[in-house]
């Protein structure tokens, strides 16, 4: 190769260089853009929230005392920082929803599945929600001796996505963690088997994200 | 001397029984399996990505094609959840309509899983006669709604199309038909001694490990966990009606081929009950708003499908297009067992527990 050639190659990749620069810059902008409206648009749903409470309260849902009781468990048997936020789904029928601490997932899973009076031994279904301000992981439980059913969330952080996985105490979540990784980019340290399911294994990015730019359009 | 390295051997995606596009990488030592990793995503289309961007209207088409062995069933998990969330009301000749389609559905089902599951593990006719008796239900559902396997049906809030006159007659007299035939199938195939030989004892759990796997449908009730959603948490107008749910005792392939049968029987029962009860007039679409808007919220719903616990999980935020939709497959969750069961099986054994699972591929890779 000639020093011209060489010269004109390393120039072209220079351009190369600049413009995928140039694009990784305008992503990012267009990333934090969308949060900061994501976040704004929170902040009014809340302020509407409580505008609501001001009005007459609704008699509390058949559910609420189970709710109750199972909040009350979990934090005696736990910690109190357990339990973020607890309410009962009126849209689902009455369930039951409880937004676990992350740091305390793997424990509290444990009592959901073990403990005598939940017995949640049925994990029915697992699914993960980009809310573009954080992630979600939702947890559908039942126990098939009392029927009883819950719905349990664990929020993360979008940036370093993680959510301990709860394979080990109910095997059923193996591929559905494994999807949930594939598909939104959440990692679920203590898996057995962290691999990409349905996408190719050297896919790049995780198409269920609400961010995410395919790299091939043409694909 | 013979040499006795380990063997890996790649089954699929393109194999005659491995029903679609499903893989399989096992490692033999001799004939016996050591260790099987399924591989999935050859049919991956990325339904949840697309309905994003699809109004709830728009997205039932895509149900159909994710288990086409049983598309009512799934037209109906997904108008249920948008239903629940909205709190309509469906009018009653319009949820009869949907009972019959599923029922009929969960018939045609299991007649392909019959016919498919003997072929695969060596007797071709019965295959034939499994299609020509399903041919019947296809041809009633042709004549419902124009399609013989993506029926695009149902409505949020009742169905598309009325039966058409004459259509009840035909499902009534399919009915004393099936049965005929269903003692047809036990006389041919159910006690034929190399078909237990292959089946009995084979691919055997017991009820802790199933409930522990998630497994759902004939998978679970196979080793006598009673649990039925049509019968523990009634949907539609399940309750209404008598039927018994099937249970198996030994958790293995026989087992899960009774269950299967039997359920055909049920759902026979269920039919002609509902075809007694069925409404003589009334309307096949409830009051539904011109733009399917589901509040700020989500829902989780599930119903029986043939092959199990099929569930829809939406998060709306209150537009027309969800914000997150999430099928639970059955077939999915079923299959994460397969590797358990392998191990220490031979190859010959790959094809019955595989195919005593009952999957559809369409519905594994979504």
């Amino acid at each position: 190769m000639t020093d011209e050639q060489k010269n004109r190659e390393k120039a072209l990749t220079d351009i190369g260089n600049e413009q995928n620069a140039e694009r990784e810059a305008k992503l990012k902008a267009a990333a934090e853009a969308r949060a900061a409206r994501a976040a704004a648009k929170e902040k009014a749903e809340a302020e509407a929230a409580e505008a609501a409470l001001a009005e007459p309260p609704k008699p509390p849902s058949p559910k609420q005392p189970e709710l109750d009781a199972l909040v009350a468990l979990l934090k005696e048997q736990i910690n109190d920082s357990v339990i973020e936020d607890a309410y009962v789904n009126e849209l689902n029928s009455d369930m039951p929803t409880i937004i676990v601490n992350h740091t305390y997932w793997r424990e509290a899973a444990q009592l959901l599945k073990e403990h005598e009076g939940l017995q949640f031994n049925y994990l029915r279904n697992v699914s993960g929600v980009d809310y573009e301000t954080h992630m979600e992981v939702v947890y559908h439980l039942v126990s098939l001796a009392s029927k009883r059913e819950a719905a349990v969330k664990v929020k993360t952080d979008r940036k370093e996505a993680a959510v301990y996985s709860v394979t080990p105490i109910w095997a059923t979540a193996n591929w559905n963690e494994r999807e949930i990784y594939d598909l939104l980019g959440i990692n679920f340290p203590g898996h057995p088997d962290m691999r990409r399911i349905m996408m190719p294994d050297e896919w790049v990015g995780h198409p269920l994200r609400k961010d995410y730019e395919p790299l091939d359009s043409e694909v | 001397m013979i040499r006795t390295e380990e063997l890996l051997l790649n089954v699929g995606p393109q194999h005659p029984s491995t029903h679609g596009v499903f893989r399989i990488i096992v490692k033999l030592d001799g004939e016996v399996i050591t260790e099987a990793t399924p591989v999935m995503g050859y049919l991956h289309r990325g339904t949840e990505k697309i309905a994003e961007n699809l109004n709830f209207t728009q997205i039932i088409p895509y149900t159909d094609r994710m288990d086409y062995v049983s598309a009512m069933t799934n037209n109906y998990v997904l108008v249920h959840a948008v239903e629940t969330m909205m709190g309509l009301e469906v009018p009653l000749r319009a949820e009869f309509l949907r009972l019959i389609v599923m029922e009929l559905q969960r018939i045609a089902s299991h007649l392909v899983w019959w016919g498919t599951y003997l072929l695969d593990i060596g007797a071709m006719s019965p295959f034939l006669y499994a299609f020509r008796d399903r041919e019947m239900i296809i041809d009633l559902f042709n004549e419902l709604c124009g399609a013989r396997l993506t029926y695009n049906y149902m409505r949020v809030g009742g169905v598309k199309w009325d039966a058409p006159p004459g259509w009840m007659d035909k499902v009534r007299d399919f009915i004393p038909y099936m049965e005929g035939k269903l003692q047809e199938y036990d006389k041919l195939v159910s006690g034929n001694e190399i078909f237990l030989a292959r089946i009995k004892g084979v691919g055997q759990y017991d009820a802790a490990t199933a409930i522990d796997y998630g497994l759902s449908g004939a998978n679970l009730r196979c080793t006598g966990v009673d649990w039925d959603i049509r019968k523990a948490e009634p949907y539609s107008l399940y309750s209404r009606f008598e039927f018994d749910v099937p249970l198996g005792k030994n958790g293995d392939c026989y087992d899960r081929y009774r269950i299967r049968l039997e359920e055909i029987r049920q759902s026979l029962r269920i039919l002609k009950q509902a075809l007694q009860q069925f409404p003589e007039g009334g309307e096949t679409m409830g009051k539904v708003p011109r733009a399917i808007r589901p509040p700020v919220g989500e829902v989780y719903v599930r119903i029986e499908s043939p092959r199990g616990e099929i569930g829809c999980h939406i998060v709306s935020k209150g537009k027309a297009e969800p914000y997150r939709l999430k099928f639970r497959r059955p077939s999915f969750v079923n299959l994460q067992i397969l590797p358990k069961l392998l191990v220490g099986e031979t190859m010959t054994n790959l094809i019955t527990i595989l195919g005593g699972i009952d999957i559809v591929v369409g519905e594994v890779d979504c």
